[in-house]
C-alpha cells in the first residue's frame, strides 16, 4: 500500500486517517447524518471513470467512450492530533459497486441507515458489508418522530446476526448521530480481533 | 438460484441476487427476475439506473478538461494514493509561482495536513486528477503523504479509543 515515494508518515506530524461509511438506500438520510456530525460543512467530491473501469456495468455494445461521475459526500471529525475520522456517504447502489470497494477498503466499519417506509432499500448495503466482513450497525432512521416498528421487528426483517447492533436514531440530530457512531465503534472494539476476520478486498 | 439465507421469509433474500447480476444466472426463472425488478433497490433494474443516478451522467461533460491539467497522464505515483491519504507540504512558505498553477493550488492547501478527498472537493477537481497531480508533487519531494490504515492491519485499540473519544467530544 505504501508508495516508494511517500513515507508512511508513522511517527511524523501527519495524522492517520480512518473512515466510517454511511450507507443505505436512496433518501435514507446518509448525507443528513454525515452533515449532522461533521466538523466541516460536508464536502462533495467527484470520482470519474471511463467505460473501461465500469466493470460491472452492462455496457455491451456501447461503442463510445463514455465518462460518468460518482459524487461522494463526506465529512470529517478530528479525533485528536494523530487520528482523523472521515465519514463517507456511499454513492448509489448498482453500477457504483466498484466505488464501494474502494470506499470500503480499510474502513473501520459502516452505518447502514434503514428507512422503515422502504426497509428493503437497505438490504443490498447489509449484504455488501456482511460479505466483506466489514463491521456495521443498522440505524433505523426515524423521519417523523415515531418508528412504527420495534427494534426487534426491524432486526427480524433485516435478518442480521445477533451481535450486530440495531438502534433507533434520527440522522438529523447530532446527538442521535453521535450515538449511532459510538455504537458502531464500540461494536468494532468488542469484536474479538476486528481485522483478522476481515476478508481481503479487491 | 441458491442463497445462503434460506430461512424462508422473503426479506432474508434481500438484495442477494443483485450481486450476481453481472454474471446473470440463466437458471433464474423469469418471474424471479421480474420480482427483483419490481423492488425499488433490490434487483436488476437498479443496476441500470441506481437511485436515478443516471442523471449525473449529464454532468460529465466538463470533466474532459481536468485531464488536460495532467498532460493527458492517467498513471503516476499518485496511483497508490487513497482518497483519505493525508498529505502535507514538505516545506512551508515557498514560492510556488514557478510551478504549474494546479500544482501550486494544491501546495497552498497543503500547509496543514489534508486528505486527497478534501483537496478534490476544495479545488473542485476530480479525485483521479488530484491523485495524478499529487503524485508529481510527491515525486518532486514537495509533498509528504501518509497512507490510511491498510486493510490488513488490525485497527489498534488505541486508534479505536481515539475515534471513540473524538466522537464523544463532538
Amino acid at each position: 500500500m505504501a508508495s516508494a515515494d511517500s513515507d508512511d508518515g508513522a511517527g511524523t506530524d501527519i495524522p492517520l486517517a480512518v473512515k466510517i461509511l454511511v450507507a443505505g438506500g436512496f433518501g435514507a438520510g446518509k448525507t443528513t447524518m454525515v452533515g449532522s456530525v461533521s466538523e466541516i460543512t460536508p464536502l462533495n467530491t467527484e470520482e470519474f471513470m471511463t467505460e473501461a473501469s465500469m466493470g460491472v456495468d452492462d455496457l455491451d455494445g456501447v461503442e463510445d467512450k463514455s465518462t460518468t461521475t460518482v459524487a461522494l459526500d463526506f465529512g470529517r471529525i478530528t479525533a485528536n492530533e494523530q487520528v482523523v475520522l472521515y465519514l463517507f456517504g456511499t454513492p448509489g447502489q448498482g453500477r457504483f459497486w466498484f466505488m464501494w470497494d474502494e470506499l470500503a477498503e480499510g474502513a473501520l466499519g459502516a452505518v447502514v441507515l434503514a428507512d422503515t417506509r422502504r426497509l428493503e432499500t437497505c438490504f443490498p448495503s447489509v449484504d455488501f458489508f456482511e460479505r466483506r466482513k466489514i463491521p456495521f450497525v443498522v440505524a433505523v432512521n426515524r423521519f417523523d418522530g415515531d418508528c412504527p416498528y420495534t427494534v426487534e421487528e426491524v432486526r427480524q426483517a433485516i435478518d442480521v446476526a445477533e451481535e450486530v447492533p440495531v438502534i433507533l436514531g434520527d440522522a438529523r440530530d447530532r446527538q442521535s448521530s453521535k450515538r449511532i457512531l459510538l455504537a458502531l465503534v464500540e461494536h468494532v472494539m468488542r469484536l474479538p480481533s476486528p481485522a483478522m476476520s476481515r476478508g481481503a478486498l479487491g | 438460484m441458491k442463497h445462503s439465507r434460506e430461512q424462508g421469509h422473503d426479506v432474508t433474500e434481500r438484495g442477494a441476487r443483485l450481486w450476481s447480476a453481472p454474471q446473470r444466472d440463466p437458471s433464474v426463472p423469469q418471474e424471479v427476475r421480474n420480482r427483483d425488478a419490481a423492488t425499488p433497490s433490490g434487483g436488476a433494474a437498479t443496476l441500470a439506473d441506481p437511485e436515478g443516478a443516471g442523471a449525473s451522467d449529464s454532468d460529465s461533460g466538463p470533466l474532459v478538461r481536468p485531464y488536460a491539467m495532467t498532460g493527458g497522464r492517467t498513471r503516476s505515483h499518485g496511483d497508490t494514493l487513497d482518497m483519505i491519504t493525508i498529505v502535507v507540504a514538505a516545506r512551508q512558505n515557498e514560492d510556488w509561482s514557478a510551478l504549474e498553477p494546479e500544482h501550486a493550488d494544491i501546495l497552498r492547501l497543503c500547509g496543514a495536513p489534508i486528505s486527497v478527498a478534501e483537496l478534490s472537493a476544495q479545488l473542485d477537481i476530480p479525485m483521479t486528477v488530484v491523485k495524478v497531480l499529487l503524485g508529481d508533487l510527491i515525486t518532486n519531494g514537495d509533498v509528504r503523504a501518509r497512507e490510511p490504515m491498510p486493510t490488513a492491519d488490525l485497527p489498534e485499540m488505541n486508534i479505536l479509543q481515539a475515534v471513540l473519544d473524538g466522537i464523544r467530544r463532538l
